[in-house]
């Protein structure tokens, strides 16, 4: 299930762009690899990343994956639901499931992104 | 069952303690001392043995059953091992004795014990010298790696990243990342070995090492060891065998031979001392003379008029990894077995450990899909399409195995093979119990096909079945207070 | 063929079934790389080894009366501890992966992690670390990894060995170690509150320290509290039966040498680390963690918990890269604390203090021997200074059959006639009276 409107990375990280703000999570595929997620370390609010650096890590009971930012930017809103709720990123992982903002401050970051018909061809071939 | 605490009964004790011939102390100034004693458990001596008798009662060991746990070589455990361990002769002595003067001459039985293992640690691998210092694998693994920091800092390289295969035992590349280094994966060839040719992408003069298992975790050995060896040679860098398999190679041929400038073992693995539950264990390290200087502090030397001593003088010694010299307990339990077995026993170790691994994987090789060809001193297996449509898993196969009084096998790993299944049986199993074990492999991939539920519903012989662990992950409880 | 079971015939037969000769098994070694001889004994029998290491075991001297300390201590341990831990099911058990068959190991470790957090009055501990030197180191980078700073303070009443084995681990490291130099026995407050800035991770410290001094750390726990710092202290797990304990002085990890508890001195090892924190640092802890939960029928079962953390899952991110622990001696503590019990210890820790107190006057009744720190309250360690230089008069005493002090000039520069004795539940009025008359006779 590849919601649409958004832009993906290889990595299985989903960002919306509206304006210069990108909320990001993790796709479908890479929830399901996870299993039921148990705990979500979210980065602090104005940490800058570039694009590709690890932000943040998902948990499950058997495994840990490494999200990394899709953008460049600046964290300006974390989840405050998945400290108690980390399974909303199962349920919904693209929409209730968010786990973060940024403030984008390189533009040029945002386009090497894929749309949904070329994140569905690379799902396809892995 | 019951919590110890639960058991408690306000005022009971289990020990009478020797009433005081001398007097009470000046009372300790009242700030320092606690307001209320630690609620520690209330039981009579009885009510604890029997805790213990009935907690132990829902374990199981290599003295209950067949344990083939892949990687974790689970050999039995010699009694006159744990009798010689016990001797007072060892227990009792204080480790700090030997740093007195006089005290080296009141422990030269301990330090002979670790002498002389060092000298037959260096025949059985073809290394020049070892630490008996290092308290597990991981432990070695992170002493090796500090040696190989510290080689590079002498000799002026610049050197950041350490090379690990994909299919690496989870503690290869965290040791390397914990001593500093950057970490980079080597993936695997088809068959799951390394391939020099992708292995040469890889090398270059950032390289401080290479971090390998001969045969790999997939059990399989690597032919082009030399090469590879003489490849990270190339750039200056060291090569580091983890000894996890040697069980597969003891007595027939060593490490130090095949390239290794490094080499940790585990005791509690080729050399039979006990699993613990998780441990104690050792993991002695040993390296060629290029590297000797670097060895932790203190060794044990023997004198001209034939003495023991510990040495300390070794100024680009890497330092202390240990308070003192091992856990010298473990070594010990090591060198009587090493005795024990002698040149032709350590030789038929290795023969009858990949002959039982290989006997497995022939007769299970038509109901389980495997890697094709010889192992070594374990096997990997999968579970079929077929199964996996029956949504039938290796995880089930494991619980299924339990319903048959066996242990599983190391399941999901290595990573690089899905659904992964890796069976080690070592030398100490009879053929009849590994017959046994086999026909239950068998009868449970049948029914995989003729009764899936069944399997997918084991454990149902067993004190819990499938514990919830992602729960216990989000709802932490791991202490009773 | 010791405890290989099969016979010749059969190990004919087994190769029969594959197809191969034991030879053809080891095709796939390259000849040159196979060793042709090893340079090794021939095996013994079990009668020939136990007398060969009878003889060795009579080449070490158990019968000195041991008033040796420095973190490793002579106490009794009951019977029943060796009965529990010798049981098989328990000793030749691996790591609980799969937790039906292991709901022993499991409950014990459960059961051992919450005695360590009552001790220490902490709120989550670990399944164990190597000894209390590797659970300091451990402590030491969680507290770099929870705070990303990279300045530790340690002091020297911190047991010298440890700090050894810290400089020794963070050689390869971009970690600031700063240590600090004690006055009079107890660590530098001065030094110590000047140095915590906001680049400071952690404070180390030792309670009783190596010196044997008591103190308490809930001012400088404030201090670095203040500036966002942690602090670690290492304490002596026979000392909680009476001395307030470090998460009462708001400790934020607690860490320590476990031999203590119904362990052997046994040369060195095996021993074992245990650690302890705040639950809020939980995730950042090394090492395995037991959990409780419910199996498919509601039962109450245990399980491996938090493993996301650690090398099989995590790799070169995992938050240590223990695999293999001392489990086997966390057992072993938690059935000396369960026989001991709440009562038990607070009398062989009282036992220890009344005891070394009684040595302390008699010693120091001899003319040459001085307390090195006047007035300090001890447990059951106290530093004395001889007239001469302690080295040799230890070695004097070892002849007369004591193993009696510890010269502090092995780590410590200045204090060449100094001398650490260590004074135990197990020594009596009669023995401690005999080592005074010995080193009477000596000075």
């Amino acid at each position: 299930m590849i919601a649409e409107g958004l832009l993906y990375t290889k990595d299985h990280e989903w960002a919306k762009i509206e304006g210069n703000t990108a909320t990001v999570g993790i796709t479908d595929y890479a929830q399901q690899m996870l299993g039921e997620i148990t705990y979500v370390e979210l980065p602090a609010v104005g940490k800058e990343f570039r694009s590709h650096d690890e932000m943040a890590v998902v948990e499950s009971s058997k495994s840990a994956g490494d999200v990394y930012s899709p953008v460049t930017g600046t964290v300006s809103e974390v989840n405050p639901k998945l400290a108690s709720n980390p399974e909303l990123i199962n349920d919904d992982c693209c929409g209730a499931g968010w786990l973060c903002k940024l403030t984008i401050t390189d533009t040029k970051s945002i386009e090497n992104l894929m749309n949904t018909k070329q994140y569905e061809e690379y799902l396809k071939g892995l | 069952m019951k919590l110890i605490f639960e058991k408690s009964i306000q005022g009971r004790s289990g020990i009478t303690v020797t009433p005081s011939d001398v007097p009470t102390t000046i009372n300790i100034k009242k700030e320092f001392l606690q307001q209320s004693p630690a609620e520690l458990p209330q039981l009579s001596e009885l009510d604890v043995i029997r805790h213990f008798t009935e907690l132990s009662r829902r374990n199981f060991g290599v003295d209950t059953n067949f344990y083939p746990l892949g990687s974790c070589t689970m050999k039995y455990n010699p009694k006159v091992c744990e009798r010689i361990a016990s001797y007072p002769g060892f227990t009792h002595l204080h480790p700090l004795l030997p740093q007195l003067r006089m005290g080296g001459m009141l422990t030269q039985g301990a330090l002979q014990v670790l002498y002389e293992t060092d000298l037959l640690l260096r025949e059985i691998t073809g290394m020049a010298g070892f630490t008996m210092q290092p308290m597990a694998g991981a432990h070695g693994e992170l002493t090796g790696i500090m040696i190989m920091a510290a080689y590079h800092r002498d000799k002026g390289n610049k050197k950041t990243t350490v090379l690990v295969p994909d299919s690496a035992h989870g503690t290869n590349p965290a040791s390397a990342a914990i001593a500093g280094y950057k970490v980079v994966s080597v993936p695997s060839s088809e068959r799951g070995v390394m391939d020099v040719n992708i292995l040469r992408n890889f090398v270059n003069n950032e390289v401080a090492g290479i971090m390998l298992t001969c045969p790999n975790t997939l059990g399989l050995f690597e032919t082009n060891i030399r090469e590879i060896c003489d490849l990270i040679h190339s750039v200056d860098g060291l090569t580091y065998y983890d000894g996890a398999n040697l069980n597969a190679i003891v007595g027939k041929a060593r490490p130090g031979d095949f390239g290794f400038d490094i080499v940790h073992l585990n005791l509690h693995k080729t050399f039979a001392t006990p699993h613990g539950g998780g441990g104690p264990g050792a993991g002695p390290v040993g390296v060629k003379e290029k590297l000797l200087d670097y060895l932790p502090v203190s060794i044990v030397v023997k004198r001209n008029d034939g003495t023991y001593a510990l040495e300390y003088d070794r100024p680009k010694s890497i330092g202390y990894i240990a308070p003192f010299y091992g856990n010298f307990a473990i070594i010990l339990r090591a060198y009587v077995y090493i005795l024990m077995l002698g040149k032709d026993g350590l030789r038929r170790v290795a023969e009858n450990a990949v002959l039982n691994a290989n006997y497995i994987r022939e007769k299970l090789k038509n109901y389980y899909p495997l890697a094709d060809g010889l192992c070594k001193h374990e096997c990997v297996f999968s579970v079929s399409e077929k199964m996996l449509q029956n949504g039938v898993h290796t995880i089930d196969i494991a619980k299924a195995l339990m319903d048959k009084g066996f242990h599983p096998p190391t399941v999901y790993f290595p990573a690089i093979v899905k659904e992964a299944m890796m069976i080690e049986p070592t030398e100490t199993e009879s053929k009849e119990t590994l017959d046994a074990f086999i026909d239950a492999m068998i009868e449970i991939a049948r029914l995989t096909e003729t009764d899936p539920e069944k399997i997918k519903s084991a454990p149902t012989t067993t004190p819990v079945s499938r514990p919830d662990e992602t729960a216990a992950a989000k709802n932490l409880n791991i202490a009773d207070l | 063929m010791p405890f290989i079971a099969n016979t010749p015939d059969q190990q004919k037969q087994m190769l029969a079934e594959i197809g191969l000769t034991m030879d053809g098994l080891f095709a796939d070694i390259p000849p040159e790389l196979m060793c042709a001889s090893f340079n090794l004994p021939a095996g013994l029998s079990e009668q020939q080894v136990r007398n060969h290491l009878a003889e060795l075991a009579d080449k070490n001297s158990t019968n000195l009366i041991c008033f040796l300390g420095g973190g490793f201590y002579d106490h009794f341990i009951p019977a029943a501890v060796y009965s529990i831990i010798s049981r098989g099911e328990f000793y030749t058990s691996y790591t609980p992966y799969q937790p039906e068959l292991s709901q022993g190991t499991l409950q014990a470790i459960y059961e051992y992690q919450s005695v360590i957090c009552r001790l220490t009055e902490m709120e989550a501990a670990n399944a164990s670390l190597y000894d209390g030197g590797t659970a300091m180191y451990e402590a030491m980078m969680m507290a770099l990894r929870i705070t990303g700073r990279n300045k530790v303070i340690i002091d020297d009443t911190v047991n010298p060995i440890y700090r050894v084995m810290i400089r020794s681990y963070t050689r390869n490291l971009n970690i600031e170690l700063e240590q600090t130099h004690s006055i009079d026995g107890l660590a530098n407050r001065q030094q110590i509150l000047q140095k915590i800035d906001d680049k400071t991770a952690a404070v180390i410290l030792q309670n009783p320290n190596f010196f044997g001094c008591i103190d308490d750390f809930t001012d400088i726990a404030n201090a670095a509290h203040q500036k966002g710092a942690l602090l670690i202290v290492s304490c002596y797990p026979i000392s909680l039966g009476i001395l307030k304990a470090p998460g009462s002085m708001d400790a934020d990890i607690v860490t320590g040498e476990g031999q203590s508890l119904g362990m052997p001195m046994s040369f060195g090892g095996p021993y074992l680390g245990f650690m302890a924190t705040k639950m809020q640092y939980v995730r950042k802890m090394p090492g395995r963690i037991v959990g409780e939960t419910k199996d498919r029928f509601d039962r109450r079962a245990f399980v491996l918990t938090l493993q996301a953390r650690e090398q099989h899952i995590r790799r070169d991110k995992a938050t240590s890269n223990i695999c293999s622990n001392e489990a086997l001696c966390a057992l072993t503590a938690l059935v000396y604390l369960s026989l001991l019990g709440k009562k038990g210890l607070k009398q062989t820790a009282q036992l220890c203090a009344d005891k070394a107190s009684y040595a302390y006057q008699r010693l120091t009744a001899i003319p040459g021997v001085k307390p090195h720190f006047r007035a300090k309250w001890f447990f059951n360690e106290f530093v004395l200074d001889l007239p001469r230089e302690a080295a040799d008069v230890i070695a004097k005493l070892i002849e007369k059959g004591f193993a009696a002090g510890f010269p502090l000039s092995r780590y410590y520069e200045g204090m060449e006639n100094s001398m650490l004795i260590c004074v135990t539940e197990k020594r009596t009025k009669q023995q401690i009276g005999m080592l005074a008359e010995a080193l009477e006779s000596i000075l």
